[in-house]
Protein backbone atom coordinates (compact mmCIF):
# COMPACT_ATOMS: atom_id res chain seq x y z
CA UNK A 1 0.00 0.00 0.00
CA UNK A 2 1.27 3.90 -0.69
CA UNK A 3 0.35 6.72 1.17
CA UNK A 4 0.59 9.75 -1.45
CA UNK A 5 0.02 13.41 -0.44
CA UNK A 6 0.54 16.62 -3.12
CA UNK A 7 0.99 19.95 -1.32
CA UNK A 8 1.17 23.36 -2.39
CA UNK A 9 -0.64 26.39 -2.77
CA UNK A 10 -3.83 27.02 -4.33
CA UNK A 11 -3.79 27.75 -8.50
CA UNK A 12 -0.76 25.21 -8.45
CA UNK A 13 -2.92 22.24 -9.54
CA UNK A 14 -2.27 19.89 -6.29
CA UNK A 15 -6.03 18.64 -7.09
CA UNK A 16 -5.73 17.79 -10.18
CA UNK A 17 -2.21 15.76 -9.45
CA UNK A 18 -4.08 13.71 -7.39
CA UNK A 19 -6.82 13.38 -9.87
CA UNK A 20 -4.52 12.23 -12.81
CA UNK A 21 -2.91 9.63 -11.03
CA UNK A 22 -5.80 8.29 -9.22
CA UNK A 23 -7.67 8.28 -12.27
CA UNK A 24 -5.04 6.63 -13.97
CA UNK A 25 -4.06 4.24 -11.06
CA UNK A 26 -7.64 2.73 -10.48
CA UNK A 27 -8.83 2.92 -14.52
CA UNK A 28 -5.42 1.83 -16.06
CA UNK A 29 -3.36 0.16 -13.81
CA UNK A 30 -5.38 -2.10 -12.04
CA UNK A 31 -4.95 -0.70 -8.58
CA UNK A 32 -7.16 0.20 -6.13
CA UNK A 33 -6.96 4.08 -5.01
CA UNK A 34 -9.00 6.50 -2.77
CA UNK A 35 -8.05 10.25 -3.01
CA UNK A 36 -9.35 12.99 -0.91
CA UNK A 37 -8.57 16.67 -0.32
CA UNK A 38 -8.29 18.84 1.49
CA UNK A 39 -11.05 21.25 1.56
CA UNK A 40 -11.60 24.22 3.27
CA UNK A 41 -11.88 28.09 3.22
CA UNK A 42 -8.95 27.85 5.06
CA UNK A 43 -6.56 26.30 2.50
CA UNK A 44 -7.09 29.17 -0.14
CA UNK A 45 -3.72 31.01 -0.49
CA UNK A 46 -2.31 28.96 2.46
CA UNK A 47 -1.07 25.04 2.35
CA UNK A 48 -3.41 23.15 0.37
CA UNK A 49 -3.33 19.30 -0.05
CA UNK A 50 -4.74 16.41 -1.91
CA UNK A 51 -4.24 12.32 -1.06
CA UNK A 52 -3.90 9.36 -2.24
CA UNK A 53 -4.20 5.90 -0.99
CA UNK A 54 -3.13 3.28 -3.19
CA UNK A 55 -3.80 -0.55 -2.71
CA UNK A 56 -3.84 -3.83 -4.48
CA UNK A 57 -7.28 -4.58 -3.11
CA UNK A 58 -10.19 -2.37 -1.64
CA UNK A 59 -8.84 0.51 0.29
CA UNK A 60 -10.86 0.70 3.69
CA UNK A 61 -9.22 3.49 5.81
CA UNK A 62 -9.79 6.67 3.22
CA UNK A 63 -7.33 9.24 4.52
CA UNK A 64 -3.43 8.70 4.48
CA UNK A 65 -2.55 8.57 8.26
CA UNK A 66 1.57 8.35 7.56
CA UNK A 67 2.56 9.26 3.93
CA UNK A 68 5.21 7.65 2.15
CA UNK A 69 5.77 10.24 -0.56
CA UNK A 70 5.35 13.76 -0.18
CA UNK A 71 4.85 16.68 -2.97
CA UNK A 72 5.76 20.14 -2.13
CA UNK A 73 5.17 23.07 -4.40
CA UNK A 74 5.37 25.72 -1.78
CA UNK A 75 8.06 26.66 1.42
CA UNK A 76 4.12 26.73 3.66
CA UNK A 77 3.30 23.10 2.31
CA UNK A 78 6.81 21.24 2.72
CA UNK A 79 6.69 23.58 6.65
CA UNK A 80 3.26 21.72 7.33
CA UNK A 81 3.47 18.24 5.72
CA UNK A 82 7.48 17.26 5.71
CA UNK A 83 7.28 16.33 9.91
CA UNK A 84 4.22 14.06 8.72
CA UNK A 85 6.15 12.14 6.47
CA UNK A 86 7.19 8.85 7.45
CA UNK A 87 11.37 8.23 7.76
CA UNK A 88 13.28 6.70 4.58
CA UNK A 89 9.77 8.35 2.63
CA UNK A 90 10.47 10.17 -0.92
CA UNK A 91 9.95 14.23 -0.79
CA UNK A 92 9.42 15.90 -4.24
CA UNK A 93 9.93 19.19 -3.33
CA UNK A 94 9.80 22.47 -5.92
CA UNK A 95 13.74 23.47 -6.19
CA UNK A 96 13.07 27.27 -6.76
CA UNK A 97 10.21 27.98 -4.22
CA UNK A 98 10.84 25.60 -1.67
CA UNK A 99 13.83 26.41 1.09
CA UNK A 100 14.45 22.88 3.09
CA UNK A 101 15.75 22.43 5.90
CA UNK A 102 19.40 20.59 6.09
CA UNK A 103 19.58 17.05 4.50
CA UNK A 104 19.68 14.85 7.69
CA UNK A 105 18.74 11.50 6.21
CA UNK A 106 15.57 11.16 7.48
CA UNK A 107 14.09 11.39 4.26
CA UNK A 108 14.99 11.08 0.92
CA UNK A 109 14.69 13.87 -0.82
CA UNK A 110 14.57 15.07 -4.73
CA UNK A 111 14.88 18.80 -5.60
CA UNK A 112 12.84 19.73 -9.17
CA UNK A 113 12.67 23.05 -10.37
CA UNK A 114 9.34 21.88 -11.82
CA UNK A 115 8.07 25.50 -12.21
CA UNK A 116 10.78 26.91 -14.29
CA UNK A 117 10.48 23.49 -16.90
CA UNK A 118 6.98 24.36 -17.18
CA UNK A 119 7.45 28.02 -18.32
CA UNK A 120 9.97 26.76 -21.00
CA UNK A 121 7.38 24.86 -22.11
CA UNK A 122 5.04 28.29 -22.37
CA UNK A 123 3.04 28.20 -18.69
CA UNK A 124 3.74 28.51 -15.47
CA UNK A 125 0.32 25.96 -15.44
CA UNK A 126 2.43 23.37 -16.83
CA UNK A 127 4.09 22.47 -13.20
CA UNK A 128 1.59 19.92 -12.34
CA UNK A 129 2.63 17.87 -14.99
CA UNK A 130 6.04 18.10 -14.90
CA UNK A 131 5.48 17.46 -11.13
CA UNK A 132 3.91 14.28 -11.41
CA UNK A 133 6.52 13.36 -14.60
CA UNK A 134 8.98 13.50 -11.48
CA UNK A 135 6.62 11.52 -9.34
CA UNK A 136 6.08 8.82 -11.80
CA UNK A 137 9.42 8.60 -12.63
CA UNK A 138 10.94 8.25 -8.88
CA UNK A 139 8.56 6.42 -7.12
CA UNK A 140 7.31 3.93 -9.90
CA UNK A 141 3.74 3.84 -7.79
CA UNK A 142 1.99 4.88 -11.26
CA UNK A 143 2.63 3.91 -15.13
CA UNK A 144 3.88 6.23 -17.43
CA UNK A 145 1.28 4.84 -19.89
CA UNK A 146 -1.60 5.03 -17.23
CA UNK A 147 -0.83 8.29 -16.79
CA UNK A 148 -0.88 9.53 -20.30
CA UNK A 149 -4.14 8.33 -20.94
CA UNK A 150 -5.49 9.62 -17.84
CA UNK A 151 -5.31 12.90 -19.17
CA UNK A 152 -8.14 13.19 -21.41
CA UNK A 153 -10.74 14.93 -19.64
CA UNK A 154 -8.77 16.31 -16.99
CA UNK A 155 -6.69 18.71 -18.83
CA UNK A 156 -8.40 20.60 -21.58
CA UNK A 157 -8.22 19.26 -25.04
CA UNK A 158 -6.15 22.14 -26.78
CA UNK A 159 -3.54 21.63 -23.56
CA UNK A 160 -3.26 17.75 -24.09
CA UNK A 161 -0.22 17.63 -26.19
CA UNK A 162 2.02 20.35 -24.11
CA UNK A 163 1.03 18.57 -21.02
CA UNK A 164 2.11 15.77 -21.90
CA UNK A 165 5.27 17.15 -22.52
CA UNK A 166 5.09 18.26 -19.16
CA UNK A 167 4.93 15.26 -18.11
CA UNK A 168 7.88 13.74 -20.57
CA UNK A 169 10.02 16.33 -19.17
CA UNK A 170 9.32 15.69 -15.70
CA UNK A 171 9.72 11.94 -16.32
CA UNK A 172 13.02 12.44 -18.08
CA UNK A 173 14.58 14.74 -15.23
CA UNK A 174 13.01 12.28 -12.62
CA UNK A 175 15.24 9.43 -13.92
CA UNK A 176 18.40 11.57 -14.07
CA UNK A 177 17.84 12.45 -10.34
CA UNK A 178 17.28 8.86 -9.96
CA UNK A 179 20.77 8.34 -11.46
CA UNK A 180 22.51 10.85 -9.61
CA UNK A 181 20.31 9.63 -6.24
CA UNK A 182 18.98 5.81 -6.38
CA UNK A 183 16.01 5.44 -4.36
CA UNK A 184 16.18 2.85 -1.43
CA UNK A 185 13.05 0.94 -1.39
CA UNK A 186 11.32 -1.09 1.56
CA UNK A 187 9.39 0.16 3.96
CA UNK A 188 10.06 3.36 2.74
CA UNK A 189 7.28 4.31 0.98
CA UNK B 1 -44.57 -2.13 -10.44
CA UNK B 2 -43.29 -2.58 -14.02
CA UNK B 3 -39.25 -3.37 -13.99
CA UNK B 4 -37.01 -2.43 -17.38
CA UNK B 5 -34.00 -1.50 -18.36
CA UNK B 6 -32.49 1.85 -17.95
CA UNK B 7 -32.91 4.22 -20.78
CA UNK B 8 -29.47 4.50 -22.23
CA UNK B 9 -29.75 8.10 -22.88
CA UNK B 10 -29.10 8.37 -19.08
CA UNK B 11 -26.54 6.44 -18.64
CA UNK B 12 -22.77 6.95 -18.90
CA UNK B 13 -21.78 3.69 -19.08
CA UNK B 14 -18.32 2.52 -18.24
CA UNK B 15 -15.34 2.67 -15.92
CA UNK B 16 -14.71 6.36 -14.36
CA UNK B 17 -12.73 7.90 -11.67
CA UNK B 18 -15.35 10.07 -9.76
CA UNK B 19 -16.75 11.59 -6.43
CA UNK B 20 -19.44 10.32 -4.74
CA UNK B 21 -21.51 13.59 -5.17
CA UNK B 22 -21.09 13.02 -9.45
CA UNK B 23 -21.67 9.80 -8.64
CA UNK B 24 -25.26 10.46 -7.31
CA UNK B 25 -26.15 12.48 -10.04
CA UNK B 26 -24.94 9.83 -12.81
CA UNK B 27 -27.51 7.10 -10.74
CA UNK B 28 -30.17 9.63 -10.16
CA UNK B 29 -30.10 10.33 -14.49
CA UNK B 30 -29.80 6.44 -15.12
CA UNK B 31 -32.80 5.89 -13.08
CA UNK B 32 -34.36 8.21 -15.14
CA UNK B 33 -34.66 11.00 -13.15
CA UNK B 34 -35.10 14.25 -15.82
CA UNK B 35 -36.22 16.69 -12.90
CA UNK B 36 -33.54 17.97 -10.46
CA UNK B 37 -34.40 20.97 -7.84
CA UNK B 38 -32.18 22.43 -5.57
CA UNK B 39 -30.17 25.40 -4.00
CA UNK B 40 -26.62 24.99 -3.55
CA UNK B 41 -24.83 23.87 -0.50
CA UNK B 42 -21.36 22.58 0.80
CA UNK B 43 -20.95 19.39 0.72
CA UNK B 44 -23.33 18.35 -1.99
CA UNK B 45 -22.88 20.99 -4.53
CA UNK B 46 -21.20 19.11 -6.75
CA UNK B 47 -24.50 16.76 -7.47
CA UNK B 48 -26.52 19.76 -8.64
CA UNK B 49 -23.92 20.59 -10.77
CA UNK B 50 -23.00 17.62 -12.28
CA UNK B 51 -27.09 17.06 -13.01
CA UNK B 52 -27.16 20.77 -14.05
CA UNK B 53 -24.12 20.34 -16.82
CA UNK B 54 -25.68 16.74 -17.43
CA UNK B 55 -29.25 17.10 -18.15
CA UNK B 56 -29.81 18.95 -21.35
CA UNK B 57 -27.89 16.27 -23.24
CA UNK B 58 -30.41 13.92 -21.81
CA UNK B 59 -33.82 16.04 -21.68
CA UNK B 60 -33.60 16.48 -18.21
CA UNK B 61 -34.64 19.70 -16.21
CA UNK B 62 -32.75 21.48 -13.92
CA UNK B 63 -33.85 24.74 -11.18
CA UNK B 64 -32.07 26.19 -9.23
CA UNK B 65 -34.71 27.15 -6.52
CA UNK B 66 -34.41 30.76 -3.95
CA UNK B 67 -34.19 27.88 -0.98
CA UNK B 68 -33.93 24.44 0.09
CA UNK B 69 -38.14 25.07 0.71
CA UNK B 70 -38.82 25.76 -2.47
CA UNK B 71 -36.94 22.85 -3.77
CA UNK B 72 -38.41 20.34 -2.06
CA UNK B 73 -41.74 22.23 -2.86
CA UNK B 74 -40.58 22.03 -6.55
CA UNK B 75 -39.93 18.21 -6.47
CA UNK B 76 -44.04 17.77 -5.51
CA UNK B 77 -45.10 19.36 -8.19
CA UNK B 78 -42.47 18.07 -10.58
CA UNK B 79 -43.24 14.16 -9.72
CA UNK B 80 -47.26 15.17 -10.25
CA UNK B 81 -46.14 16.68 -13.23
CA UNK B 82 -44.97 13.36 -14.31
CA UNK B 83 -40.93 13.17 -13.90
CA UNK B 84 -38.95 11.21 -11.42
CA UNK B 85 -37.23 14.03 -8.86
CA UNK B 86 -34.23 14.46 -7.17
CA UNK B 87 -33.28 16.87 -4.80
CA UNK B 88 -29.61 17.68 -3.08
CA UNK B 89 -28.39 19.31 0.10
CA UNK B 90 -26.77 18.93 3.79
CA UNK B 91 -27.58 19.95 7.31
CA UNK B 92 -29.12 23.57 7.06
CA UNK B 93 -31.02 23.19 3.36
CA UNK B 94 -32.12 19.92 5.40
CA UNK B 95 -33.67 21.39 8.12
CA UNK B 96 -35.67 23.68 5.78
CA UNK B 97 -36.76 20.77 3.37
CA UNK B 98 -38.31 19.34 7.13
CA UNK B 99 -42.24 20.64 6.77
CA UNK B 100 -42.46 20.04 2.98
CA UNK B 101 -41.41 16.42 3.62
CA UNK B 102 -44.58 15.68 5.63
CA UNK B 103 -46.33 17.25 2.39
CA UNK B 104 -44.69 14.41 0.21
CA UNK B 105 -45.34 11.61 2.55
CA UNK B 106 -48.82 12.98 3.11
CA UNK B 107 -49.53 13.10 -0.55
CA UNK B 108 -47.08 9.85 -1.35
CA UNK B 109 -45.20 11.78 -3.81
CA UNK B 110 -42.30 9.71 -5.13
CA UNK B 111 -39.08 11.79 -4.57
CA UNK B 112 -34.88 11.06 -4.14
CA UNK B 113 -32.99 13.45 -1.46
CA UNK B 114 -29.75 13.42 -0.93
CA UNK B 115 -28.33 14.19 1.94
CA UNK B 116 -24.28 15.05 2.06
CA UNK B 117 -24.13 15.32 5.70
CA UNK B 118 -21.62 18.21 7.26
CA UNK B 119 -21.03 18.37 11.06
CA UNK B 120 -23.65 20.69 12.80
CA UNK B 121 -25.84 22.07 14.81
CA UNK B 122 -26.41 24.85 12.50
CA UNK B 123 -23.65 25.65 9.66
CA UNK B 124 -21.26 23.73 12.11
CA UNK B 125 -18.52 22.54 9.88
CA UNK B 126 -19.28 23.07 5.89
CA UNK B 127 -16.45 21.08 4.91
CA UNK B 128 -16.17 18.41 7.16
CA UNK B 129 -18.42 14.93 7.74
CA UNK B 130 -20.69 13.88 9.96
CA UNK B 131 -23.64 11.28 10.72
CA UNK B 132 -26.04 13.55 12.54
CA UNK B 133 -29.18 13.89 10.71
CA UNK B 134 -29.91 10.54 10.88
CA UNK B 135 -32.72 11.05 12.98
CA UNK B 136 -33.64 13.87 11.48
CA UNK B 137 -34.53 12.37 8.57
CA UNK B 138 -36.88 10.01 10.35
CA UNK B 139 -38.60 12.28 12.98
CA UNK B 140 -38.06 15.39 11.60
CA UNK B 141 -41.32 16.37 10.20
CA UNK B 142 -44.38 16.40 12.03
CA UNK B 143 -46.56 13.45 12.59
CA UNK B 144 -46.52 9.86 12.30
CA UNK B 145 -44.93 8.65 9.35
CA UNK B 146 -42.38 6.47 7.70
CA UNK B 147 -39.47 7.46 5.14
CA UNK B 148 -36.97 4.87 3.75
CA UNK B 149 -33.53 5.67 4.06
CA UNK B 150 -30.06 4.28 2.17
CA UNK B 151 -26.53 4.93 3.09
CA UNK B 152 -23.05 5.07 0.61
CA UNK B 153 -20.07 3.71 1.83
CA UNK B 154 -18.55 4.60 -2.00
CA UNK B 155 -18.91 6.49 -4.89
CA UNK B 156 -19.85 3.33 -6.27
CA UNK B 157 -22.49 2.68 -3.76
CA UNK B 158 -23.51 6.49 -4.14
CA UNK B 159 -24.23 5.79 -7.84
CA UNK B 160 -25.74 1.93 -7.19
CA UNK B 161 -27.99 3.04 -4.36
CA UNK B 162 -29.54 6.12 -6.37
CA UNK B 163 -31.17 3.59 -8.77
CA UNK B 164 -32.36 1.51 -6.09
CA UNK B 165 -33.46 4.54 -4.20
CA UNK B 166 -35.33 5.72 -7.19
CA UNK B 167 -36.62 2.35 -7.33
CA UNK B 168 -38.08 2.11 -3.97
CA UNK B 169 -39.63 5.67 -4.30
CA UNK B 170 -41.55 4.52 -7.14
CA UNK B 171 -42.82 1.15 -5.58
CA UNK B 172 -43.95 2.59 -1.99
CA UNK B 173 -44.44 6.53 -3.47
CA UNK B 174 -42.45 7.66 -0.78
CA UNK B 175 -39.92 10.31 -0.09
CA UNK B 176 -36.34 8.01 -0.18
CA UNK B 177 -33.29 9.61 1.32
CA UNK B 178 -29.48 9.01 0.20
CA UNK B 179 -27.75 9.55 3.37
CA UNK B 180 -24.01 10.26 2.13
CA UNK B 181 -21.67 12.17 4.42
CA UNK B 182 -18.46 14.55 3.25
CA UNK B 183 -16.31 12.54 2.98
CA UNK B 184 -18.01 9.88 0.65
CA UNK B 185 -19.67 12.95 -1.56
CA UNK B 186 -15.90 14.27 -2.02
CA UNK B 187 -13.74 11.49 -2.08
CA UNK B 188 -12.92 10.03 -5.35
CA UNK B 189 -13.05 6.45 -6.08
CA UNK B 190 -13.37 4.32 -9.64
CA UNK B 191 -16.96 4.01 -10.62
CA UNK B 192 -18.12 1.09 -12.63
CA UNK B 193 -21.37 2.26 -14.73
CA UNK B 194 -22.95 -0.45 -16.02
CA UNK B 195 -24.82 -0.68 -19.44
CA UNK B 196 -28.11 0.28 -19.64
CA UNK B 197 -29.66 -3.09 -20.05
CA UNK B 198 -27.81 -4.43 -17.24
CA UNK B 199 -29.98 -1.63 -14.67
CA UNK B 200 -33.10 -2.39 -13.47
CA UNK B 201 -35.47 0.47 -12.86
CA UNK B 202 -38.55 0.71 -11.66
CA UNK B 203 -41.36 2.67 -13.67
CA UNK B 204 -43.75 4.77 -12.32
CA UNK B 205 -47.02 2.88 -12.25
CA UNK B 206 -49.25 4.90 -14.70
CA UNK B 207 -53.14 4.56 -14.09
CA UNK B 208 -55.05 2.96 -17.28
CA UNK B 209 -58.41 2.88 -16.31
CA UNK B 210 -61.56 5.30 -17.21
CA UNK B 211 -60.51 9.17 -16.19
CA UNK B 212 -63.77 9.10 -14.15
CA UNK B 213 -62.75 6.12 -12.04
CA UNK B 214 -58.88 7.54 -11.10
CA UNK B 215 -58.45 7.55 -7.29
CA UNK B 216 -54.91 8.91 -6.26
CA UNK B 217 -54.73 6.86 -3.40
CA UNK B 218 -55.74 3.71 -1.71
CA UNK B 219 -55.15 3.61 1.57
CA UNK B 220 -54.58 -0.75 1.95
CA UNK B 221 -51.50 -0.56 4.10
CA UNK B 222 -49.63 -2.73 1.05
CA UNK B 223 -49.49 -1.18 -1.87
CA UNK B 224 -49.84 2.41 -3.52
CA UNK B 225 -52.54 3.42 -5.89
CA UNK B 226 -51.29 4.56 -9.57
CA UNK B 227 -50.46 7.95 -10.64
CA UNK B 228 -51.36 9.95 -13.32
CA UNK B 229 -49.84 13.29 -14.59
CA UNK B 230 -51.05 16.40 -13.73
CA UNK B 231 -52.91 18.13 -16.85
CA UNK B 232 -53.77 15.25 -18.64
CA UNK B 233 -57.86 15.84 -17.56
CA UNK B 234 -57.92 13.49 -14.59
CA UNK B 235 -60.12 14.97 -11.48
CA UNK B 236 -58.12 15.04 -8.47
CA UNK B 237 -56.69 16.45 -5.36
CA UNK B 238 -53.47 17.00 -3.26
CA UNK B 239 -53.72 18.47 0.22
CA UNK B 240 -51.53 18.17 3.24
CA UNK B 241 -55.05 17.56 5.20
CA UNK B 242 -56.25 14.22 5.67
CA UNK B 243 -57.76 13.16 2.72
CA UNK B 244 -59.83 10.22 1.21
CA UNK B 245 -58.91 8.35 -1.98
CA UNK B 246 -60.02 11.11 -4.10
CA UNK B 247 -57.38 13.19 -2.33
CA UNK B 248 -60.14 15.55 -1.10
CA UNK B 249 -60.01 16.87 2.60
CA UNK B 250 -62.31 14.58 5.21
CA UNK B 251 -61.19 15.40 8.49
CA UNK B 252 -62.21 12.50 11.04
CA UNK B 253 -60.62 10.47 13.34
CA UNK B 254 -61.90 7.46 10.99
CA UNK B 255 -60.25 8.64 8.10
CA UNK B 256 -56.97 9.70 9.94
CA UNK B 257 -56.50 6.08 11.22
CA UNK B 258 -56.88 4.79 7.86
CA UNK B 259 -54.32 7.20 6.32
CA UNK B 260 -51.73 7.28 8.65
CA UNK B 261 -52.02 3.87 9.38
CA UNK B 262 -51.24 3.05 5.53
CA UNK B 263 -48.80 5.44 5.64
CA UNK B 264 -46.98 3.70 8.30
CA UNK B 265 -47.78 -0.10 7.02
CA UNK B 266 -46.95 0.62 2.89
CA UNK B 267 -43.23 0.63 4.42
CA UNK B 268 -43.55 -1.63 8.09
CA UNK B 269 -45.06 -4.84 6.45
CA UNK B 270 -42.58 -4.33 3.76
CA UNK B 271 -39.26 -4.31 5.76
CA UNK B 272 -38.25 -7.30 4.77
CA UNK B 273 -38.01 -6.54 1.04
CA UNK B 274 -36.69 -3.43 1.30
CA UNK B 275 -33.58 -3.94 3.98
CA UNK B 276 -29.98 -4.81 2.42
CA UNK B 277 -27.70 -5.25 5.07
CA UNK B 278 -23.95 -6.47 4.63
CA UNK B 279 -22.46 -9.10 6.88
CA UNK B 280 -19.55 -10.89 7.86
CA UNK B 281 -18.14 -13.69 9.80
CA UNK B 282 -21.40 -13.08 11.99
CA UNK B 283 -21.28 -17.36 13.20
CA UNK B 284 -19.99 -17.77 16.57
CA UNK B 285 -19.28 -13.76 17.19
CA UNK B 286 -18.77 -12.72 20.99
CA UNK B 287 -18.85 -9.37 19.57
CA UNK B 288 -20.76 -7.62 16.24
CA UNK B 289 -19.99 -4.30 15.15
CA UNK B 290 -22.99 -2.53 14.07
CA UNK B 291 -22.10 0.46 11.26
CA UNK B 292 -23.25 1.99 7.62
CA UNK B 293 -21.55 4.85 5.72
CA UNK B 294 -18.39 6.08 6.06
CA UNK B 295 -17.21 4.74 9.24
CA UNK B 296 -18.27 1.16 8.34
CA UNK B 297 -15.37 1.40 6.26
CA UNK B 298 -12.98 2.50 9.35
CA UNK B 299 -15.21 -0.37 11.21
CA UNK B 300 -14.13 -3.06 8.45
CA UNK B 301 -9.65 -2.09 9.62
CA UNK B 302 -11.01 -2.19 13.11
CA UNK B 303 -12.54 -5.24 12.79
CA UNK B 304 -9.69 -6.58 10.87
CA UNK B 305 -7.23 -5.97 13.68
CA UNK B 306 -9.76 -7.44 17.28
CA UNK B 307 -9.87 -11.07 14.55
CA UNK B 308 -6.03 -10.27 14.70
CA UNK B 309 -5.80 -9.97 18.35
CA UNK B 310 -8.38 -13.33 18.70
CA UNK B 311 -11.73 -11.59 19.32
CA UNK B 312 -14.37 -13.04 17.51
CA UNK B 313 -15.72 -10.60 15.81
CA UNK B 314 -18.59 -10.41 13.17
CA UNK B 315 -19.75 -7.02 11.55
CA UNK B 316 -23.09 -5.50 10.34
CA UNK B 317 -23.03 -2.80 8.04
CA UNK B 318 -26.27 -1.46 7.38
CA UNK B 319 -27.39 -0.28 3.75
CA UNK B 320 -30.98 0.58 4.76
CA UNK B 321 -31.16 2.50 7.47
CA UNK B 322 -34.84 3.26 7.78
CA UNK B 323 -37.04 1.03 8.02
CA UNK B 324 -34.45 -0.24 10.73
CA UNK B 325 -33.11 -3.80 10.66
CA UNK B 326 -34.84 -4.57 14.34
CA UNK B 327 -35.69 -8.49 13.80
CA UNK B 328 -32.36 -8.69 12.52
CA UNK B 329 -30.50 -6.72 15.82
CA UNK B 330 -33.38 -8.55 18.09
CA UNK B 331 -31.77 -12.08 16.94
CA UNK B 332 -28.68 -11.52 16.91
CA UNK B 333 -28.75 -9.83 20.49
CA UNK B 334 -29.83 -13.35 22.06
CA UNK B 335 -26.12 -14.66 20.72
CA UNK B 336 -23.44 -12.42 21.22
CA UNK B 337 -22.09 -10.77 24.01
CA UNK B 338 -21.92 -7.09 22.78
CA UNK B 339 -23.09 -4.75 20.09
CA UNK B 340 -20.66 -2.00 19.43
CA UNK B 341 -21.91 0.85 17.32
CA UNK B 342 -19.79 3.53 16.29
CA UNK B 343 -21.34 6.60 14.57
CA UNK B 344 -20.31 9.90 13.64
CA UNK B 345 -22.70 11.53 15.95
CA UNK B 346 -23.40 11.56 19.78
CA UNK B 347 -25.61 8.18 19.73
CA UNK B 348 -28.08 8.16 17.08
CA UNK B 349 -28.38 4.66 15.71
CA UNK B 350 -27.58 3.13 18.54
CA UNK B 351 -30.68 3.93 20.47
CA UNK B 352 -32.26 1.75 17.63
CA UNK B 353 -30.08 -1.25 18.59
CA UNK B 354 -30.84 -0.66 22.08
CA UNK B 355 -34.44 -0.77 21.21
CA UNK B 356 -33.88 -3.56 19.10
CA UNK B 357 -31.73 -5.55 21.61
CA UNK B 358 -33.64 -4.70 24.89
CA UNK B 359 -31.46 -5.66 27.09
CA UNK B 360 -30.77 -9.32 26.08
CA UNK B 361 -26.80 -7.83 25.32
CA UNK B 362 -24.33 -5.06 26.03
CA UNK B 363 -25.17 -2.10 23.43
CA UNK B 364 -22.08 -0.30 23.36
CA UNK B 365 -21.99 3.43 22.05
CA UNK B 366 -18.60 4.49 20.33
CA UNK B 367 -19.48 8.71 19.17
CA UNK B 368 -17.86 10.93 17.70
CA UNK B 369 -18.49 14.85 17.62
CA UNK B 370 -18.56 15.08 13.89
CA UNK B 371 -16.04 16.75 11.46
CA UNK B 372 -13.75 13.94 10.90
CA UNK B 373 -14.06 10.09 10.63
CA UNK B 374 -13.35 7.89 14.26
CA UNK B 375 -9.57 6.51 14.52
CA UNK B 376 -9.94 2.96 14.01
CA UNK B 377 -8.00 2.20 17.52
CA UNK B 378 -11.33 3.90 18.90
CA UNK B 379 -13.56 1.57 17.61
CA UNK B 380 -10.82 -1.40 18.49
CA UNK B 381 -10.89 -0.22 22.21
CA UNK B 382 -14.82 -0.90 22.42
CA UNK B 383 -14.67 -3.92 21.14
CA UNK B 384 -11.79 -5.13 23.34
CA UNK B 385 -13.67 -3.47 26.23
CA UNK B 386 -16.54 -4.98 25.17
CA UNK B 387 -15.32 -8.51 24.63
CA UNK B 388 -14.38 -8.53 28.28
Amino acid sequence: MHEVRFSGFGGQGIVRCALITGKALSMYDDKFATMTQSFGPEARGGACSSQLVVSESRVLYPYVTLPGVLIALSQDSYTTYEPKLRDGGVLIYEADLVTPKEDDGRVQMYPAPVTRFAEELGNRLFANLVTLGCFSAITKIVTQDAMKKALPGLVPDRFLEVNKKAFDKGYAYGLESLDKKPLVTGDAQ
Amino acid sequence: MRKTAADPKGVLEGAHFLDGDHAIAEGALAAGCRFFAGYPITPSTETAERFAERCPGVGGMFIQMEDEIASIAALVGGAWGGQKVMTVTSGPGLSLMMENLGLAVMTETPMVIADVQRAGPSTGLPTMPAQQDMMQIRWGSHGDYRIIALCPDSPQECFDLTVEAFNLSETYRVPVFIMADETVGHMHEKVVIPPAEDIEVVQRNWYEGPKKDYRPYQFTGKDVAPMVKAGDGYRFHLTGLTHDERGYPHLTVDQNEKVVTHLIEKIDSNADKIIQLDESEMEGAEVVVVSYGITSRIVSRAVQLAREAGIKTGSMRLITIWPFAEKRIEELSGKVKAIVVPEINYGQMVREVERSAAGRCRVVSVPHCGGAVHNPEVILDAIVEASK
